[in-house]
């Protein structure tokens, strides 16, 4: 069920200002994908455009192609929210629903786009949890609310929340920043059970965390302060950190950046 | 005044510990200067008790600040000021609400029996003794009530348009008059109420009419508090729900939603609680009846604000009495508003 995505010569735009300039890259399907560079860069900008999440930002606006296993998702005709079904998303603060106990956040999503019969629910709640190592941790209290748990359980009460909606693809902004080391090891070793089953896009600002669980990397990098960002390169992890082709990629990733 | 200083030290070298004054010299200070000022009001023609604290609190201030300084050093005496200043402040801020509240409840608790709450003025001349405000209270229950009903989801819409889907012109266009509307004296709701409803539409007087009123008082009190309370949901529980595939609608109606109850909730109290004193709108709109009407749509009825109103312009004792006890009514009810709205808002709340 995992799905490609395409960019090819996109332009991503706050208002009149050019964030992010002229993106072309492939996203192979049951691969992760790791996005890094300096801040500003336009990682994240990049990531929210895959699922018209960067629509939602007042004035902003694309121009390019996303082709997902062959279809434009910014055609005229698609509705964004169909594509965030199927592309789903971790975002880089854990943003439980604070009225809603852990076993509702992780159906929420399901329970809000469509009627499901409740007998399902039961085992939808315990596949996603299970698929995001959290079962063991809040089998015992899933009616308590999803803010009782710590920031890394709540990560990972997001991430089963967004895969109890099977998506096709997931994108993680930064999913680990708001974490200490061992969640931090405990999602990293989710994404590695979950890329069996999904292509995942993954931004990050920790190199070894890409290293350690992309299969290709992407680098993003900007000319300057008010300039747009662009993607330098993109390739096989184990190229990009031992023989990047650019410069500046090997600069960046041997801390001899700027 | 309580101080917060610790017993003195003997200062070290370090340089650390400096000089404080120890708990005892506040009330000596305080004693002290109470003496001094009583000598002052026997000497010269200063009096009045009134008169007394007037001199006596900011010579009390000016004084403990200066043996401060005098002691502790400069930094030390401009905290003692502010500390003290602070403290005054709050004193006369709660002065008005415990009299307000301490006298309505002495004065109201003469006549607050079960006869007042369950008569009405009907045959009741103003010097009996008996007489009620049944009809008072159903009629300010019903006229706020149906106010509510009308002016809550009008406002919350306005609010959720305001914060979820406006943008640029119309969205501030409306703000602007929601604005203008805060500021609107209620005498002015009430008259227009008056000359579009009872004398353009000739529709007489009526406890809906009040409602009328009351809706463009409650209008602006309910949008302004759900539009901050509803901007206070971070965008990231927007974002979360966007990124399911859940679509706008849902989202604000399933998560934004919510997450602000409690303090919607909240703001509609407000908006109740400041109406629910309104006199004047409802003196052109709902005009005064001393019998019973249970029907807000049709005839003149009576509102808690009316009966004090015209109870209080009486001479007799006994019309004085169930006046304060109309007040005391009328504080209940509002006491009692706010307990319900704590409890539903309790078992909304975010959890966590």
């Amino acid at each position: 069920m995992a799905k490609r995505i395409d960019v090819s010569g996109l332009n991503i735009y706050y208002g009149k200002f050019l964030a992010v300039e002229d993106v072309s890259m492939s996203i192979e399907p049951r691969t992760v994908t790791a996005l890094i560079g300096p801040s500003g860069c336009g990682k994240s900008t990049f990531i929210r455009t895959l699922n018209r999440m960067h629509e939602v930002v007042p004035g902003a606006r694309v121009n390019g192609k996303v082709l997902l296993d062959g279809d434009d998702i910014y055609a005229s005709d698609v509705d964004p929210v169909n594509v965030r079904a199927t592309i789903g998303m971790v975002f880089q603060r854990p943003n439980p629903f604070p009225t809603m106990s852990i076993y509702d956040n992780v159906v929420a999503g399901l329970k809000l786009r469509r009627r499901v019969r409740k007998a399902e629910l039961d085992g939808i709640v315990e596949r996603s949890l299970r698929s995001a190592n959290l079962w063991n941790e809040v089998k015992d209290r899933l009616k308590k609310p999803g803010g009782s748990l710590s920031g890394g359980q709540q990560q990972r009460l997001c991430i089963a929340r967004a895969i109890a909606v099977e998506p096709q693809v997931l994108l993680m902004d930064e999913p680990c920043s708001a974490l200490d080391p061992i969640s931090t090891l405990a999602i990293e070793d989710l994404i590695g059970n979950l890329k069996e089953r999904y292509t995942i896009v993954i931004v990050t600002h920790n190199m070894q965390q890409a290293a350690r669980v992309s299969d290709r990397t992407g680098f993003f990098n900007l000319a300057g302060v008010g300039k747009p960002g662009r993607l330098i390169e993109v390739d096989e992890t184990a190229k990009i950190f031992s023989n990047p082709t650019e410069k500046q990629t090997e600069a960046y990733i041997t801390g001899r950046f700027g | 005044m309580t101080s917060l200083t610790m017993p003195q030290r003997s200062s070290s070298g370090s340089g650390l510990s400096g000089r404080k004054l120890p708990t005892w010299s506040f009330i000596a200070v305080a004693i002290a200067v109470a003496a001094i000022v009583l000598g002052l009001f026997a000497v010269t023609p200063l009096q009045g008790r009134v008169d007394y604290f007037v001199v006596l609190v900011p010579a009390y201030v000016v004084v403990q600040s200066i043996i401060a300084g005098v002691f502790e050093g400069r930094r030390s005496a401009k905290d003692r000021l502010a500390t003290l200043m602070v403290g005054v402040a709050f004193i006369i801020a709660v002065i008005p609400l415990v009299g307000v509240l301490g006298y309505t409840i002495a004065r109201g608790l003469k006549r607050f029996d079960v006869t007042f709450l369950t008569h009405s003025m009907r045959n009741v001349a103003e010097q009996d003794p008996n007489g009620g405000a049944y009809h008072a209270i159903v009629g300010t229950i019903e006229q706020v009530g149906i106010a509510t009903i009308i002016a809550v989801p009008i406002g919350l819409l306005v609010a959720i348009y305001l914060v979820e889907y406006s943008r640029g012109r119309l969205g501030a266009f409306v703000s602007f008059f929601v604005d203008v509307m805060t500021g609107l004296p209620s005498i002015v709701a009430g008259l227009f109420i008056y000359a579009l409803w009872i004398l353009a539409l000739h529709q007489g007087y009526s406890g809906f009419a009040g409602s009328l009123a009351l809706v463009l008082l409650m209008l602006p009190t309910i949008v302004r508090s759900a539009e901050e309370m509803l901007k206070l949901v971070p965008s990231g529980l927007r974002e979360a729900s966007f990124a399911l595939g859940v679509s706008k609608w849902r989202t604000t109606l399933r998560i934004v939603l919510p997450t602000a109850l409690p303090g919607i909730i909240t703001g509609v109290m407000l908006a109740i609680a400041r109406v629910i004193g309104e006199t004047a709108p409802l003196l052109l709109t709902v005009a005064f009846a001393s019998s019973i009407n249970n029907n807000p749509f049709s005839g003149a009825q009576e509102g808690l604000p009316l009966y004090v109103f015209s109870e209080s312009s009486l001479p007799n004792e006994t019309a004085i009495n169930r006046a304060w006890a109309g007040a005391l009514t009328l504080i209940i009810i509002v006491m009692l508003l706010n307990i319900v709205a704590r409890i539903i808002a309790r078992f909304t709340r975010a959890r966590g």
